[in-house]
């Protein structure tokens, strides 16, 4: 058989299915997309960031989304000199948990700062976002959150 | 509810077996490396397979990257004619919780539980991201270590602790190991020399994280007449619990763990004095926020055995703990000890699991 007869066949391994994220996820999600930041509401008042369909603390539902952000406070921060394959920036970044302001509860992204030194708990840091069309309501929709009034 | 108001039936951990723990043990599947193990965990107290009214294991697919693989494990031990068998997606301690209740019950009176797991197989910074909220973290491949550093520089930037006590926790750890021939990384280095490592990710040094072990464990539970049968000193384990944390780590005060004060307070930890205490810390700065949520002071003797950073077997590194406990107190070097054991991101679940020497 001359290899002009071998068969092929193109096989794609898929998950054919669709999930729903939900009213308190979805929205987060679609705000992403819009270029905002939404929280929820806690039983207790505190605003959840990123938002659970339940109190992360006290199980209840939560209520009410309401708007948080873009700016925010590093609450924690790691520096990533060698970053690994899949990590969102490929030079050196800070992974953060950031409390967004308006929130009570951190977030966790990446900061895209020059060096180590440009960074410390408590550092302010504003998201940036991709433009819009390239937005898909996820959380690679902000690039990395930078410092607020730094180089980068 | 105090463990002292709980009804317990006694169970005594009768047998306890573990791999040489290796950076990559490339010659063997796992049933092959199961195997010597549990026929020492039997051989140990003379019984055999059919001996134990119930199997249980605990093991991951994503280590071995194929679905079902707990199944195929089950060859180890031969599971003809048919056995009760069970298994969980987490750390053997987690199995052996799942075979105590049952013995609890008191329609058993023997189980036997393991636990195994080839790190090496694959890139555990990208699999341990698969544990992650699939929505607003695992996207982005936080990897284990980079969240650990960030709960390392929480710790730092409470006061609670210095890059130079995580040096002490590694130094000591890996001291103590030379004394366990079962351990993969044992040395006598200073702290001031450790603190001379480069940075993974800032703030934790190579000495803070754990090796990348290959190995697997496994325990027999005994209770009523069979535990005593089987030792002349039996093990009893007095008090029991697991307790677990919200998965959103910004939700979370990552300096302390109060899954853990939670599990330890329902398991009587402080109804007597700790000779010894057992704790799965996965990095060097987990251990001083453990030993806290615990409440053990500076007479407890932590991590006789190296601990994790000396051998962490994934999957089994907690299963590890209890027999490393129990064994200090059959050997009568400790006559109460406490054994944990953690599980998720930046000790997002922990298990606290009490034994005492009986006569």
């Amino acid at each position: 058989m001359a290899d002009s007869e071998v068969l092929h066949a193109e096989h794609r391994l898929e998950y054919p299915y669709s999930r729903s994220t939900g009213p308190v996820i979805g929205a987060f999600l679609t705000a992403l997309r819009d270029g905002r930041f939404v929280g929820a509401t806690g039983s207790d008042g505190r605003v959840i960031v990123p938002p659970t369909e339940y109190d992360p603390i006290t199980s209840d539902d939560v209520g009410e989304l309401v708007e948080v952000g873009p700016g925010g406070v590093v609450e924690s921060w790691a520096w990533v000199s060698h970053p690994l394959r899949k990590h969102p920036l490929q030079s050196p970044f800070a992974w953060a948990l950031i409390t967004l302001d308006g929130a009570n509860t951190a977030m966790l992204h990446a900061v895209d700062a020059p060096g180590p030194d440009a960074l410390a708990t408590g550092t302010r840091v504003t998201a940036r976002f991709r433009p819009e069309a390239e937005r898909i309501g996820a959380m690679a929709d902000v690039e990395a959150f930078v410092v607020e009034g730094g180089a980068s | 509810m105090s463990a002292a108001a709980r009804a317990v039936r006694p169970v005594s951990i009768a047998s306890f077996a573990q791999s040489q723990n290796v950076r990559k043990d490339d010659e063997r599947n796992e049933v092959e490396g199961l195997m010597p193990v549990i026929a020492e965990v039997f051989g140990n107290i003379g019984i055999t397979k059919d001996d134990v009214d119930f199997i249980c294991s605990g093991s991951t697919d994503y280590l071995i990257g194929g679905p079902f693989s707990f199944v195929m494990a089950l060859d180890a031990v031969g599971v003809w004619p048919p056995r009760s068998e069970s298994h969980v997606e987490m750390d053997g301690a987690w199995a052996l919780y799942e075979a105590w209740v049952l013995l609890q019950e008191g329609e058993i009176d023997a189980a036997l539980v393991y636990s195994f797991g080839r790190s090496s197989l694959g890139d555990l910074s990208e699999i341990l991201t698969l544990q992650l909220d699939p929505y607003y973290e695992a996207p982005m491949w936080p990897d284990i270590v980079s969240l650990s550093a960030l709960q390392a520089r929480a710790l730092i930037d409470s006061g609670k602790a210095t890059e130079a006590d995580f040096a002490a926790v590694a130094s000591r750890s890996r001291r103590d190991a030379l004394s366990n021939p079962k351990s993969q990384v044992a040395n006598d280095i200073a702290p001031e020399v450790l603190l001379q490592d480069d940075y993974v990710v800032a703030p934790l040094r190579r000495h803070t994280l754990p090796p990348i072990t290959d190995g697997a464990a496994a325990v027999v539970l005994a209770a009523g007449d069979k535990a005593t049968a089987w030792s002349d000193r039996p093990v009893w384990i007095t008090g029991f619990d697991h307790r677990i944390e919200t998965h959103s780590l910004g939700a979370r005060d990552l300096t302390t763990s109060p899954s853990t004060a939670k599990a330890a307070e329902v398991a009587g930890v402080a109804a007597g004095k700790v000779d010894v205490a057992e704790i799965h810390a996965p990095f060097a700065h987990q251990e001083l926020i453990l030993a806290e949520a615990l409440g053990l002071d500076d007479s407890v003797a932590i991590n006789p055995s190296g601990g994790a950073l000396a051998a962490n077997p994934l999957m089994s590194a907690g299963l590890i703990r209890i027999g490393e406990a129990a064994e200090r107190i059959r050997s009568g070097a400790a006559d109460r000890a406490v054994a944990h054991a953690t599980s998720g991101p930046c000790l997002q679940q922990n298990l606290v699991c009490v034994l005492e020497g009986g006569a």
